[in-house]
């Protein structure tokens, strides 16, 4: 199997504390890799690491074939982000946004109008493609987002918290979009506090205090942490 | 009264630790008042002229050197050719060119008046009308020099005398503008962007549902405003007064007193902004476009109300800071009492009243 | 009673934020109201802590009318809004010293209420509010609500975002709350939480979908539910979706919560179905409906 994301004792230091304190692990094509961690445990310093755009203190690591310290522009171009503060643009329609997204990732026309039409069928939007994605619920816009986030078929997608505050049915239609990219080789790395999420994701990982605690299948993790599911999993742990 | 106290301790907190806003609060104000006290002036100084002599003569060599003993002008070039003219002009170092006809003093012993021509270069108008009366006013003197002796019957002597700013000082005219602006910046924008930013955060919520008076909550924003805008009038006026040597002839608790006045026009105005505005950004845009450009154009900081169209000298009437300037340079300048100034110190407080029960008004007690 | 609220409506322009909305919340309770982000929640805690009025319809808080009343209520709720409200520039101390004097009264005071609380942020206290991690910020919310001993604690979404541990803390705080006799109206999107309130109203567009505890809410799930589990958790899913027989199929951890549109379903033939489509290790077993199960039945 091939590596897509491969990190080697990735540290980043602010000053005198650690966020993220030589963390080792690697990610498979086509895996659904479940980031967890509690707030503050380091996981976005982690994540930001790795798209590119903060760099290691000290490390190594690559993403999609690049080393993140000398070729992060070639990361980005050769992955897609999606996170639950920033997604698509409130005052532009659902067509702009995608047009918009289709356009800085250097799609060309005629792709965009065939990708956008695509999205449109499979997510059922005829009726709201000329509306201000302000005014769709958070579901459908964290769908649509995650769409895009997958426009220019990106080897990788981040989603950090992609489903939070978002209802259990749409959640859940959500989910099946991450196991149909999955299905066709895209790489999730994702992360969530839904523990639930935790179990639909082939290797878990979970950080805490800057380290990776665990890393393992949901179903091993709970095996050697004798837990009944990964919720009781997480609280074992990341009590410390 | 407790409630409020730590209201206004935590605005003070807000203030005090905020760097950028400091420095807009308290750096803008010495900048402002440098820049247009150094850079812009309508004085003029070692100005390059050219002559065009076509007499050579006593009077004419006479005339000649009075000017270049001024310091308002350098005579760079001498000119024997008409044609000359209007290449020294192009080429931009002259500003202005003094033609003295032929036979100069010939004419003037025999009582033809001889006449002296001043061609400047009016690209810059205001420039232009100072040179043309700076020569002016040098050539009369050696006339009247000339004909001390002799016994004028007949002649009108217009004298002008300049009262109030006698050398003309342009820092004199800025002043009272750029404290305008200044208070007018603080008070409103300053007040405006931190109530919105309460509701940015959404802490406004807090607010409402708690026991704070909607009053109490305005005072309190307003307050830490109130002092600022005064400390920064004082910075103000000290830095006029012992950089530029501005006068202050007037009773300085009566600029004091007018000057709290205006801050609390400003104030509530940026209050009333508050409460049309739902965000930092829109109550900054608001400030900046809807109260910094009549401030500037139509209160007659800049350009003198009375040339101005009709309608735009009617609008200038409910500009405050038009009143204002007109109060500050009264008592800056002239030293008037309030006895010369209450019309528009009356004018001034009806519309700080009405902006306040307005703003009192329109503020929400809820959400909505 | 601590909260009634009477055939309850709001819209905002051309959106129906509430509609016909009525429950009562007894002294004393911890009531949750559960739904999904823009099912109307945040309105209906700004139209009870007096923020927004309603279209039409009465609610009253501590016997106080939410309109006439309004500011004997806001003498006696606390409240956290959605958006994190603390001032990020004022140090932890500062902000808490804030809301204690806004509201008339000191930390010393009632200092007994939010001792559990705030010993944990304490040794933080002189760190500024924006620099706290959200469970530290949240807890400090929480504090700054509880400062002047509220009768009604009004918490929206107050553990949106928060990891599991700190949601845990959180919800272990507020059953000690409770005790002090304090009513509290939560609202969460998540589910798991709804578990741990006295009753729950699950709201969904505007509408209240059902109201219970949650021990008997899980009851108006009314058909027989499956867990499914196999090998390949994707082409499980797929394969449910083509089943002609499936009346829902969600994923739920690593199983599948399976339910059939026939009131006599048989699994084995649904295992054979399975089987056809090329899944192994196949598992079905009947399970009990979840509040999570419950809803998602109840907003189809």
């Amino acid at each position: 199997m091939e590596n897509v994301i491969e990190a080697i004792g990735l540290t980043k230091s602010f000053g005198a504390f650690t966020a993220v304190n030589a963390i080792s692990f690697h990610v498979q094509k086509g895996e659904i890799f479940g980031f967890l961690g509690a707030n503050g445990a380091g996981k976005t310093t982690a994540i930001k690491m790795l798209i590119g755009i903060a760099n290691p203190t000290s490390g190594a690591a690559k993403v999609a074939g690049f080393d993140v310290f000398t070729e992060a522009e070639s990361i980005k171009r050769n992955i897609g982000y999606m996170s639950q503060k920033f997604a698509l643009y409130d005052d532009l329609t659902v067509k702009e946004n995608i047009t918009f997204f289709g356009g800085i990732y250097g799609l060309t026309r005629a792709a965009i109008k065939t990708k956008t039409q695509a999205l449109i069928d499979e997510l059922n939007l005829e009726n709201v493609a000329n509306h201000l994605v302000g005014s769709l619920p958070l579901g459908w816009k964290q769908k649509i987002s995650f769409s895009v986030a997958l426009l220019h078929n990106p080897k990788i997608v981040f989603l950090d918290e992609p489903t939070g505050g978002v209802d259990p049915i749409t959640r859940r239609q959500f989910w099946e979009m991450i196991y149909k990219a999955a299905h066709q080789g895209t790489t999730i790395f994702v992360t969530t506090h839904y523990m639930d999420e935790a179990e639909y994701c082939d290797r878990v990982s979970i950080m805490v205090n800057g380290k990776i605690e665990a890393l393992d299948t949901p179903k091993n993790l709970k095996k050697t942490y004798k837990a009944e599911n990964m919720n009781d999993v997480f609280l074992k742990l990341a009590r410390g | 009264m407790r409630l409020f106290l730590g209201f206004v301790k935590k605005e003070f907190y807000h203030i005090l630790r905020d760097r950028r806003s400091l420095f807009i609060l308290f750096g803008m104000p010495i900048i402002q008042i440098l820049l247009f006290g150094f850079a812009i002036t309508n004085e003029i100084n070692h100005v390059n002229i050219a002559i065009f002599d076509h007499s050579k003569d006593v009077t004419t060599h006479e005339i000649i050197n009075k000017i270049s003993a001024s310091s308002y002008f350098t005579i760079n070039q001498l000119i024997n050719n008409e044609k000359d003219i209007e290449s020294v002009f192009k080429k931009g170092k002259i500003k202005a060119v003094l033609i003295f006809e032929r036979d100069f003093n010939k004419k003037l012993i025999t009582n033809k008046s001889p006449t002296v021509q001043i061609i400047a270069d009016a690209t810059d108008p205001n420039t232009a009308n100072t040179i043309s009366n700076y020569i002016n006013a040098i050539i009369q003197t050696y006339v009247k020099e000339i004909n001390k002796d002799v016994p004028v019957v007949y002649q009108i002597n217009a004298q002008s005398h300049m009262v109030y700013n006698p050398e003309l000082k342009s820092v004199f005219m800025f002043v009272p503008g750029v404290m305008t602006v200044i208070l007018m910046l603080v008070s409103a924008m300053m007040t405006s962007i931190s109530i919105t930013r309460e509701k940015e955060l959404g802490t406004m919520e807090i607010l409402l549902v708690s026991p704070l008076k909607p009053i109490q909550v305005i005072a309190g924003k307003v307050i830490p405003y109130v002092f600022l805008s005064v400390i920064n009038a004082m910075v103000i006026i000290v830095l006029s007064i012992f950089i530029f040597k501005m006068p202050v002839q007037g009773s300085l608790i009566l600029l004091g007193f007018e000057s709290v006045l205006f801050i609390i026009t400003a104030l509530a105005l940026g209050i009333l902004i508050s409460t049309i505005s739902a965000t930092q950004q829109t109550a900054m845009m608001i400030s900046l476009m809807g109260l910094m450009l009549p401030v500037i154009i139509l209160s007659g900081f800049i350009f003198p109300v009375g040339s101005m169209p009709l309608p735009l000298q009617i609008i200038s009437n409910i500009i405050p800071a038009k009143w204002f300037i007109i109060i500050l340079k009264a008592i800056m300048l002239k030293g008037v009492g309030i006895m010369y100034i209450w019309k528009e110190t009356l004018i001034l407080l009806a519309m700080t009243l009405f902006f306040i029960i307005l703003s009192t008004k329109k503020y929400k007690i809820r959400l909505e | 009673m601590s909260i009634t609220l009477n055939h309850i409506s709001k819209s905002y322009k051309n959106v129906q934020a509430l509609n016909d909305i009525s429950f009562n919340v007894k002294a004393g309770e911890l009531f949750g109201l559960i739904g999904p982000d823009g099912a109307g929640k945040t309105t209906l805690f700004r139209i009870l802590t007096t923020l927004l009025t309603a279209d039409s319809g009465s609610a009253t808080v501590s016997n106080f009318d939410v309109v006439k009343d309004y500011k004997k209520i806001r003498n006696s709720v606390g409240y956290m809004p959605g958006k994190f409200s603390l001032y990020q520039d004022l140090t932890v101390e500062e902000n808490l010293n804030f809301f204690a004097t806004i509201f008339g009264t000191t930390i010393k005071e009632n200092y007994d209420l939010i001792k559990d609380i705030y010993v944990q942020i304490e040794p933080f206290k002189n760190r500024r509010a924006g620099k706290l991690s959200g469970g530290m910020k949240q807890k400090l919310a929480l504090c700054c609500a509880l400062i002047h001993k509220p009768e009604v604690l009004f918490l929206d979404e107050p553990t949106t975002g928060v990891d599991p541990v700190s949601r845990k803390e959180f919800w272990d705080m507020l059953k000690r709350l409770q005790q002090t006799g304090i009513t509290i109206l939560v609202s969460t999107p998540y589910m798991d939480e709804a578990a741990l309130c006295d009753r729950i109203a699950f709201i969904q567009n505007g509408s209240i979908l059902e109201i219970d505890s949650p021990q008997e809410i899980v009851k108006h799930f009314s058909k027989t539910l499956y867990n499914i589990r196999a090998h390949n958790m994707y082409q499980l899913m797929e394969s449910l979706s083509h089943y002609k027989h499936t009346f829902s199929a969600y994923p739920f951890g690593e199983y599948v919560h399976y339910s059939d549109n026939r009131m006599d379903m048989n699994p084995n033939e649904l295992h054979m179905y399975l089987v056809s489509k090329g899944l192994n290790e196949i598992i079905i077993e009947v399970t009990q409906p979840t509040i999570e199960d419950t809803f998602m039945a109840l907003a189809k």
